[in-house]
């Protein structure tokens, strides 16, 4: 189970701004171990968002993008206390969702 | 025609002497970009975590540890410290009083932590708490008690070693920051001998490396700067560590603390 993603909202007239810092390796699959054996890929490849179900962002991700990955985006509407929920998904199957309310 | 060689050469000094300014500008810009999402903040996570959990062979979590404001107090402890503690009889950094209520209260054996390599085993927990503890800190001025003889004793012989030459380059710490306005490529060095510059680095320490994903602790920067003037590596928690620390940490007494930093 990957480890827990930080996630902040905060609504300012009518606009919420999510920022989100998410735990990953993203290894892009072109690295060498010191032993010479090519390190796997393994990194996020779709993340969602979610303003209390209704989705806000999809995005797909892939091998560029930086270790501990950080997101911000911003969406029209959002209330105190309503409940974004974020998920992603990795190419080795694992995924994890976590979720912040708005402030 | 020489005229304008001669202008044209002036008007390039000037850019260059303006793209200089924009570079260090653009560091600090994009260090202000990355401030909200400093992935500190996932280690952190961690640390609170283990701080709490009940592990090693006495199962005990460590929040009856003592960092100096009293059992279980985190907020602001790190900005006190080094610090000199009765209970054990010595001047401690943040790591190696960790280690004592590791072994006190947890019953795991400081060697676990010391022998591990940096980032594995034993040092991963570590740096996790240290997250953890650091960030309860951001904000708080460096308090450095100077009152007792041991951290005097101390401070004494971290200038010794801030100021000693050896090694195959003749390299002591003060060759980097001993001087104003030095660089390693576009990082700014700071001068550790004056508040202003010791506030920097020490408040600044520990911290999120970007271009390697890892995070460092303070013992963990220590040992690097050994390597890089070749000197032989210090060993995790010694006494040169801790005597160092004590120097950076007092003079930059009364600076602010903003840890956890984000680095290159």
């Amino acid at each position: 189970m990957a480890n827990p993603m930080k996630i902040r909202a905060a609504s300012k007239d009518g606009v919420t701004e999510v920022k989100v810092l998410m735990s990953h390796e993203m290894e892009t699959g072109q690295r060498k171990d010191s032993s010479g054996n090519l390190v796997p890929a393994h990194f996020i490849t779709e993340l969602t968002a979610t303003w209390n179900g209704k989705t806000v962002l999809e995005a797909q991700f892939g091998p560029a993008v930086s270790k501990n990955p950080y997101l911000a985006f911003k969406f029209k509407g959002g209330a105190k206390g309503d409940k974004v929920v974020v998920s992603w998904k990795d190419n080795k199957g694992d995924s994890r969702t976590d979720e912040a309310a708005i402030a | 025609m020489k005229h304008s060689v001669l202008a044209g050469l002036l008007a390039w000094a000037v850019c260059s002497g303006v793209q200089a300014d924009s570079a260090t500008d653009e560091i600090a810009r994009y260090r202000e970009m990355i401030a909200d999402g400093n992935p500190s903040e996932l280690f952190a996570l961690q640390g609170e975590a283990l701080w709490k959990q009940k592990r090693g062979p006495k199962n005990a979590s460590l929040e009856q540890c003592d960092l100096g404001l009293g059992p279980g107090v985190v907020k602001g402890a790190s900005a006190r410290l080094p610090r000199y503690f009765k209970d054990t009889g010595k001047v401690e950094d943040l790591e190696t009083r960790l280690m004592t209520c590791m072994q006190t209260l947890q019953g795991i054996d400081p060697k676990l932590v010391i022998d591990a390599p940096w980032g594995k085993g034993e040092k991963e927990t570590m740096q996790a708490l240290v997250a953890y503890i650091v960030t309860e800190s951001n904000g708080e001025k460096i308090a450095i008690d100077m009152r007792p003889p041991q951290m005097k004793k101390m401070y004494e012989l971290g200038k010794m070693a801030f100021y000693y030459r050896g090694g195959p380059m003749d390299f002591s710490c003060a060759t980097c920051h001993g001087d104003k306005d030095k660089r390693i490529r576009l990082q700014d060095l700071p001068d550790l001998r004056t508040q202003a510059g010791a506030a920097a680095g020490w408040g600044t320490w520990p911290a999120y490396r970007v271009s390697n994903g890892q995070f460092w602790t303070m013992q963990h920067r220590l040992s690097d700067c050994f390597r890089q003037q070749r000197f032989p590596e210090p060993i995790y928690g010694s006494d040169v560590t801790i005597a160092l620390s004590v120097y950076m940490a007092a003079t930059g007494n009364g600076g602010t603390v903003l840890t956890p930093g984000i680095k290159r």
